[in-house]
């Protein structure tokens, strides 16, 4: 089969698609997963710890 | 200070190191004889020489103890980093100033080729962009990884090497351009040998990153590291593909891409656009995300939203190169795509400024009363502004109005000092002070010199952009009744004599703001309780005497 740039563009056309898609839905499930809430709102608490040692 | 925390086996370790880096400067030299490869050849090694000579002088001075290593962050390169960050900001902003005064009145180069415009203007936006930035963006980022992890850098000779090799690169870029060379691409400026040295240094950079929050005692990565992850992965990957070239000959500096015609030109533009999104902006994000809310004492707004923002903004900005090919040969679908991106781009974009603009809800006196908090609140408002405005831009028909005039140039700045500059000083103001264990900033009130030298600037600059686009644009678009263009281009040119003129003073005061910030930071640095004990136990027992009798009088 012959790569040429009909075959890129319907490439590009849909599985550009459907990638994006499936990293929203992902990353949406990631932020808003009940069980990670902790785990941020420790993170952005404990950078403002005043300690300078690791 | 450099080697104090070294090993007398970590000092060796980097005399070879160092003796490595010279003999491939001897080899370049040889191998390029009068060609600029050679000079640089015989600038790598001499500087090789240097530190090898340098680093053997303190072999036998006091070693460091060991095992208080792992209670301790490692500090010394960050230092030295933001040193050179502020030298780096004052020359590339000198050369800036240089040529913006060139355009106004080109008899300024002196007749000489080294001071042409063409040669200048890519050492200005090298030295800005990688000197400047990149080297905050190092120091920073080893500061950031160490205290989100709680845990030191995962070395000892690679944080100098990244710094000192990255610093290489940037003097070899900018003593290359003087000379005449070039790639001829957009921010990717230098040769083949120092695009493969800065490979070496980048990936070394990235390990020496995960090395470190593998360390970490968190159980999260905190936010600001994935932005710094995300500058250090995807520059590695834009700098590979785009700079892929043969050299005309191993003794040559000159070399030809491997890509052509419009594939190059989309190849180069992706570059570009991403270069704008990892380097000069997500990068940024991390300083911005960690120092803004430490100088607030607020924690950020909502970490939701600041991972969301971090996956729209790197998934969206991949595609939005395109828009710099807007009525080109480039396919139209492609046009097409990379201006969709960029205007989705606004989304995660803005989300970013108004996630740091609400962490200042609540804390507005801290704005007004501190200038250093206020050079990065006044950065997320130019960071919202710019982002609005390159969204607006990469839409096709108002492309092609200001498409090759200095509203480009005008957007450009209002990122680079508005949002970029203006956050890195109020990083580096939040920075110092902890770095070097002072209570605070030398002085306040020259921060506040700098905040309004650098503000008014910026803003003096943008408009002087923004009119001077605009009345090109439309002098180059204008006909006249028979249909025949209405202005010549030197018509457009006569047109922006008193624009180039408002932006050099513009310009110019940035610059002016930048040296009183070094002057800012080198007293905080000298003007320490520390610092004088020291050095009063170092003066010879007469002048001791000395300085205690005049004690009683002050």
């Amino acid at each position: 089969m012959d790569i040429d740039h009909a075959t890129a563009v319907a490439f590009s056309k849909s599985w550009g698609l459907f990638y994006l898609i499936a990293l929203s839905i992902g990353v949406l499930i990631y932020t808003f997963r009940p069980s990670n809430k902790k785990r941020f709102d420790r993170a952005k608490k404990t950078i403002l710890d005043k300690e300078d040692r690791p | 200070m450099m080697v104090s925390q070294l090993t007398r086996g970590e000092r060796q370790g980097s005399i070879l190191i160092a003796a490595a880096v010279a003999l491939c400067g001897l080899a370049l030299a040889i191998a390029g004889r009068n060609d600029p490869l050679g000079v640089h050849g015989a600038f790598v090694l001499v500087g090789s020489v240097a530190l090898i000579a340098f680093l053997l002088s303190r072999l036998d001075s006091p070693e460091p103890d060991v095992s208080r290593r792992p209670s301790e962050y490692y500090d010394d390169p960050i230092k030295v980093g933001i040193a050179l960050s502020m030298i780096w900001a004052v020359f590339g902003m000198f050369v800036g100033v240089w040529v913006a005064a060139e355009l106004a009145w080109p008899s300024l180069n002196f007749n000489t080729a080294w001071l042409s415009f063409g040669r200048l203007r890519p050492a200005h936006t090298t030295g800005v962009i990688f000197g400047f930035g990149g080297n905050a963006l190092i120091a920073t980022s080893f500061h950031v990884v160490q205290r989100t992890s709680r845990a030191r850098l995962a070395g000892q000779i690679s944080p100098w090497f990244v710094l000192l090799g990255y610093n290489l690169f940037c003097f070899l870029a900018v003593t290359g351009y003087l000379m005449g060379l070039t790639q001829s691409k957009e921010y990717a400026e230098p040769e083949w040998y120092a695009d493969l040295w800065l490979v070496v240094v980048w990936v070394t950079y990235f390990v020496l990153y995960l090395r470190t929050i593998a360390r970490r005692k968190e159980p999260h990565i905190y936010v600001a590291n994935w932005y710094f992850m995300a500058f250090i992965v995807v520059v590695a990957i834009l700098h590979i593909v785009n700079n892929l070239a043969i050299p005309v000959s191993l003794g040559h500096a000159w070399s030809y891409p491997i890509w052509s015609g419009v594939q190059d030109a989309m190849v180069q533009w992706w570059y570009g656009h991403n270069a704008v999104a990892f380097f000069l902006t997500a990068g940024f994000l991390g300083m911005m995300y960690y120092y803004l809310p430490k100088r607030a004492e607020r924690p950020i707004f909502s970490y939701r939203l600041s991972i969301l923002s971090f996956w729209g903004i790197t998934f969206f900005y991949m595609w939005a190169g395109s828009h710099h090919l807007h009525y080109t040969a480039l396919p139209h679908w492609v046009q097409t795509l990379g201006m969709t991106f960029s205007i989705m781009l606004l989304v995660p974009s803005w989300a970013s400024a108004g996630n740091a603009i609400l962490t200042l809800n609540g804390a507005w006196h801290k704005v007004r009363d501190d200038a250093t908090l206020r050079f990065m609140f006044v950065a997320a408002v130019f960071y919202g502004l710019s982002t609005f405005e390159g969204s607006f831009l990469a839409i096709r028909p108002v492309n092609s109005l200001s498409h090759y005039t200095d509203w480009t140039v005008g957007h450009v700045h209002a990122g680079a000092l508005g949002w970029v500059a203006l956050i890195t000083f109020g990083s580096i103001y939040t920075l110092v002070p902890s770095l070097w264990k002072r209570e605070r900033m030398y002085s306040a009130a020259l921060v506040e010199v700098h905040f309004w030298l650098a503000l008014i600037g910026t803003l003096i600059y943008v408009f002087a952009m923004w009119n001077s686009g605009i009345v090109q644009g439309l002098m180059w678009r204008t006909y006249t009744e028979s249909g025949t263009l209405a202005y010549s281009f030197l018509d457009s040119l006569v047109a922006m004599y008193p624009y180039y003129i408002a932006r050099t003073l513009g310009g110019f005061l940035f610059l002016l703001g930048a040296i009183v910030g070094c002057y800012n930071i080198w007293m905080t640095v000298r003007a320490s309780p520390a610092a004088a004990e020291t050095a009063l136990k170092d003066l010879p027992d007469a002048r001791w005497a000395e300085g205690t009798a005049t004690t009683p009088a002050e």
